[in-house]
């Protein structure tokens, strides 16, 4: 299936429609996914769509139209759409509409996958799931459940430049939950994170986290958190595992430098950013052992591609280095508006949605320790591990995290375990604190980030390792 | 199609639903159009049921729908939860549906953002004007066959100085009721009232919610709160039967009512209607699709979902204790029905949004989250000031207890969806304590 002509169709509506600039997706996305429960299967979902979405510019307004009809005369229709949207935008006009300059690219690309996961047999898939789940309900889970999901998409891009790339790129991933109901709460663990692990690589992922072996440990561990000892509270000295500092740069750091935000285009409802465009460069962002790097380059990682969805190419380059704030996630007009040479952080979650800017692979480079290294150098202190809750203001300032975990940490040592654990704190305060940071770097993949509007759900990946944090507060309650 | 079905696939159960939605939004940033979208998106979900085994799939086209079907079925798990399908049964209307918004143009939308800036007043702003229209068809092996459709017409958008926003949030089901020049006005007398605001220490605090915060509480009651599968396995509050929260509070899934935004059944072709999940503080309702109704022995309401969280409230209207218009201007800071209810808060918040809520524990439904949009501090009877961003970690059913409800708004106003195409009818609150465990700046 190749659908540049109906894209390319789109483009020429558009521009005789009096677009200056259009841009059209063609886009057609396989997803499957499986959910257990207490060892029976409880469905299996297979969706698979295809559409166009095409952007045009008229002057300085924009308007986008998007249809899941793939012909020439819905794309024709959509192209002119899409211009005659953006002259309606004009009645609100705003300032001149301007791009970073991008050379037309003739490409194909596509993630590694060395086992296709829609070619995996259903009772396989079925097998694992039902098996994990029983497992850990015979150990004790109240519920055991369990996941995977698969999506499998192919687009091919068009614009009035002359890009014309086409990319494959399959992402999957899963994981299991053991739930605990005891008589005034509830208490969850997870493997191998609060959502499963996911990136784009093909069904050895799944086969690699091998749920089975961790259902039992799950289910004890759950039950084990019923009577364990409250999170004290007060400030003290945190050590965070990988999963949760994944979601930490994903919801302090990442969103903080998205440029759209900084811009104040999400301000009404996803919210603006602490961050200035005076402070690129000089602005302290952590300790010096923070470096953060946007990557979409990283192979397997959630948040890998070839080329975004304004035919920008994959690159790597700077967020943070050694503390200080240096690089942001742009597009094109974005880009141009903040001064930068830079786009290729947007993308949008399908067809029928507008690309804006998004996370790609946000993480961390490692620290020169390991986990046991911090652990035996903490004298007295907390070991939170797994995401259970997060919460940030609109500015990505103030933050509350809870896990799912915890353990007290006396004399170099782990000690009891601790029931629901909280941290909160505001974003450079807590990252100037940082002063361990461990080299055994995973990149975690967030399959379910919730920007704009309508509301769109991007895949997103954040490399990261345990690190240990100074005078944290800890243990806040309801 | 189903006649398709039932000739590939021999003595399957099969469902059809059909869903075409068109949707327009104009959304607007730094008081200028940024982003203006129209989609059409025509699909198709077909779910069968054949020899112990369910495959459901959706895409666009029937033929290729069908095939794969048949290629799934034949490698399907076991599935011993199935529930069977929907039988036959009537609606209770077609669904609320204005013509006028399914027709609306993005210039329409635009004039609305227009006259929002206008009104602003100077002020920077940013929002969304929306128009949405479903129509959906629902047909299965047994003979169920219901149709309708159903509008929604959002106005959500923000005035800013440079120390504060103030928000405006309106839905109905006729564009023709959100009028931009009101709406943006309102936005402005609260950014204005709420400019230079200052620290307040951390504690309980008596409050009054506007009806946009109380959107964000009906949210979390409808997806985890009334969600017939966590009730059935412990996971939540609720108990059947039981006075829980305050004789103040009744509270309804109504998508068929005058106003109410959602379709008429669901995607397994269950009727909704009117339903009372809390009659003056009892809870008398949870919500069902017909696979947690058939785990409990219940009946389905009408409320599957699978967007995630399981069954899935439509359109959540918390009943106001009177009449009124629900849209007023006549600020600074809030309109007559606000006003009224802070009245006798001795020392308190008047709260406008909370934000990025977030469950602690789905039992108990505590929640952690921030102030948003405008906080004030309330001193006999009288807004008084300006504060900052709060944060709190809150049970929200002992918010809602009995004896805690001090107040409820006479008018319920229409409140947008976010995310999960849930819409809400909320009138203000007056609750006696809410719990602040940090200021939002440290």
């Amino acid at each position: 299936m190749s659908d540049f002509d109906e894209a390319q169709v789109a483009v020429e509506a558009a521009l005789a429609a009096g677009a200056r600039y259009a841009d059209a997706r063609v886009m057609h996305r396989r997803y499957e996914s499986m959910h257990a429960r207490n060892g029976e299967i409880q469905e299996l979902a297979q969706r698979e769509d295809a559409g166009l979405g095409v952007r045009a510019l008229v002057g300085d307004s924009w308007g986008f139209y998007a249809i899941s009809d793939l012909t020439d005369i819905a794309a024709r229709k959509a192209g002119r759409s899409a211009a005659e949207i953006a002259e309606a935008s004009a009645i609100v006009g705003g300032r001149p509409v301007e791009f970073t300059p991008a050379a037309a690219t003739i490409d194909s690309w596509a993630s590694g996958c060395a086992v296709d996961p829609l070619a995996v047999p259903l009772s396989d898939k079925g097998d694992l799931l039902s098996g994990a789940t029983k497992t850990a309900h015979a150990a004790g889970a109240d519920l055991a459940e369990g996941i995977y999901q698969v999506w499998d998409t192919r687009k091919w891009f068009v614009s009035s430049e002359g890009h014309r790339i086409d990319q494959h790129i399959r992402e999957c991933g899963g994981g299991i939950w053991a739930t605990a109901i005891g008589d005034g709460e509830t208490q969850r663990r997870s493997y191998p994170s609060h959502r499963g692990q996911y990136g784009t690589r093909g069904w050895e992922l799944v086969t690699e986290l091998d749920l089975g072996a961790h259902a039992e440990r799950i289910a004890d561990e759950s039950r084990a958190l019923l009577s364990a000892p409250l999170c004290p509270s007060g400030e003290t000295t945190l050590i965070l595992g990988g999963e949760q500092l994944a979601l930490q740069i994903h919801e302090s750091i990442g969103h903080a430098i998205e440029l759209d935000r900084i811009l104040g285009w999400e301000a009404a409802f996803a919210g603006t950013s602490w961050l200035d465009l005076t402070g690129l460069g000089t602005l302290r962002y952590g300790s010096g052992l923070l470096n953060v790097v946007i990557d979409p380059t990283v192979p397997g990682a959630l948040g890998s591609f070839g080329y975004d969805d304004e035919g920008s190419p994959a690159v790597a380059r700077d967020a943070v280095r050694d503390g200080i704030w240096v690089g942001v996630l742009a597009g094109r007009d974005s880009a141009a508006v903040a001064g930068l040479p830079y786009g290729g952080s947007v993308r949008a979650d399908g067809w029928q949605s507008l690309p804006m800017v998004r996370m790609t692979n946000v993480g961390l480079e490692p620290g020169p320790h390991t986990l046991d290294e911090i652990i035996e150098a903490t004298d007295d202190g907390i070991l939170m591990e797994t995401n259970r809750s997060w919460s940030i203001d609109d500015k990505r300032l103030n933050f509350q995290f809870g896990t799912e975990i915890g353990y007290e940490v006396k004399r170099g040592r782990l000690g009891r375990m601790l029931r629901n654990p909280t941290y909160t704190g505001i974003g450079p305060v807590f990252w100037g604190s940082m002063d361990m940071l461990s080299s055994e770097i995973v990149a975690y993949g967030t399959p379910n980030c919730g920007k704009g509007q309508p509301a769109q759900i991007g895949h997103t990946g954040h490399p990261a390792a345990p690190a240990r944090f100074q005078n944290v507060r800890v243990g806040v309650r309801g | 199609m189903i006649e398709q079905v039932t000739r590939a696939l021999p003595g399957a159960e099969a469902e059809v639903f059909t869903q075409h939605v068109a949707r327009g939004l104009t959304r607007f940033a730094n008081s200028a159009i940024h982003q203006n979208i129209t989609t059409e998106t025509t699909t198709v979900r077909l779910r069968v049921h054949r020899d112990g085994r369910t495959v459901a799939l959706t895409g666009q086209d029937r033929e290729t729908l069908i095939a794969r079907a048949r290629a799934a079925l034949d490698a399907a798990p076991a599935d011993r939860a199935w529930p069977g399908l929907t039988p036959p049964s009537a609606l209770a209307g077609s669904g609320n549906l204005d013509e006028e918004t399914a027709a609306a143009t993005p210039a329409d939308r635009a004039a609305r953002v227009r006259d929002f800036v206008r009104a602003a007043g100077g002020l920077e702003t940013a929002g969304y004007v929306a128009t949405t229209v479903h129509r959906a068809t629902y047909a299965n092996t047994l003979g169920q066959v219901v149709s309708g459709g159903t509008t929604e017409a959002a106005l959500d958008g923000i005035a800013r100085t440079g120390t504060s926003d103030g928000v405006s949030r309106l839905a109905s089901v006729r564009l023709a009721d959100l009028d931009g020049a009101r709406l943006g006005a309102r936005a402005a007398v609260k950014a204005r009232a709420s400019a230079h605001p200052e620290v307040l220490p951390p504690g309980r605090y008596e409050v009054v919610l506007e009806p946009t915060a109380v959107a964000d509480v009906l949210n979390c009651l409808a997806i985890f709160g009334f969600n017939g599968r966590m009730v059935a396995e412990g996971m939540s509050f609720a108990r059947l039967g039981a006075d829980q929260l305050d004789p103040a509070i009744t509270l309804r899934d109504d998508p068929v009512g005058p106003g109410g935004i959602g379709l008429p059944f669901d995607a397994e072709g269950t009727p909704r209607d009117t339903l009372t999940l809390v009659d003056r503080g009892t809870v008398r309702a949870v919500l069902h699709d017909r696979q947690t109704a058939a785990l409990t022995g219940a009946v389905s309401t009408g409320h599957y979902s699978d967007a995630g969280f399981g069954v899935l409230g439509s359109c959540l209207h918390l009943l106001g204790s009177g009449a009124g218009p629900a849209d007023e201007v006549d600020g600074p800071e809030a309109d007559s029905h606000v006003t009224a209810l802070v009245r006798d808060v001795e020392r308190g918040l008047l709260v406008t949004d909370n934000w990025y809520t977030r469950v602690l524990d789905p039992k108990t439904l505590v929640m952690t989250g921030l102030t948003r949009n405008g906080l004030w501090l309330i001193e006999n009877g009288q807004v008084t000031r300006p504060v900052q961003n709060l944060r709190f970690t809150q049970s929200y059913p002992l918010a809602l207890a009995p004896g805690a409800v001090l107040g409820v708004g006479t008018s319920a106003a229409g409140q947008p969806a976010t995310r999960l195409d849930l819409g809400f009818r909320a009138p203000a609150l007056r609750l006696a304590s809410w719990n602040y465990t940090g200021n939002a700046a440290g």
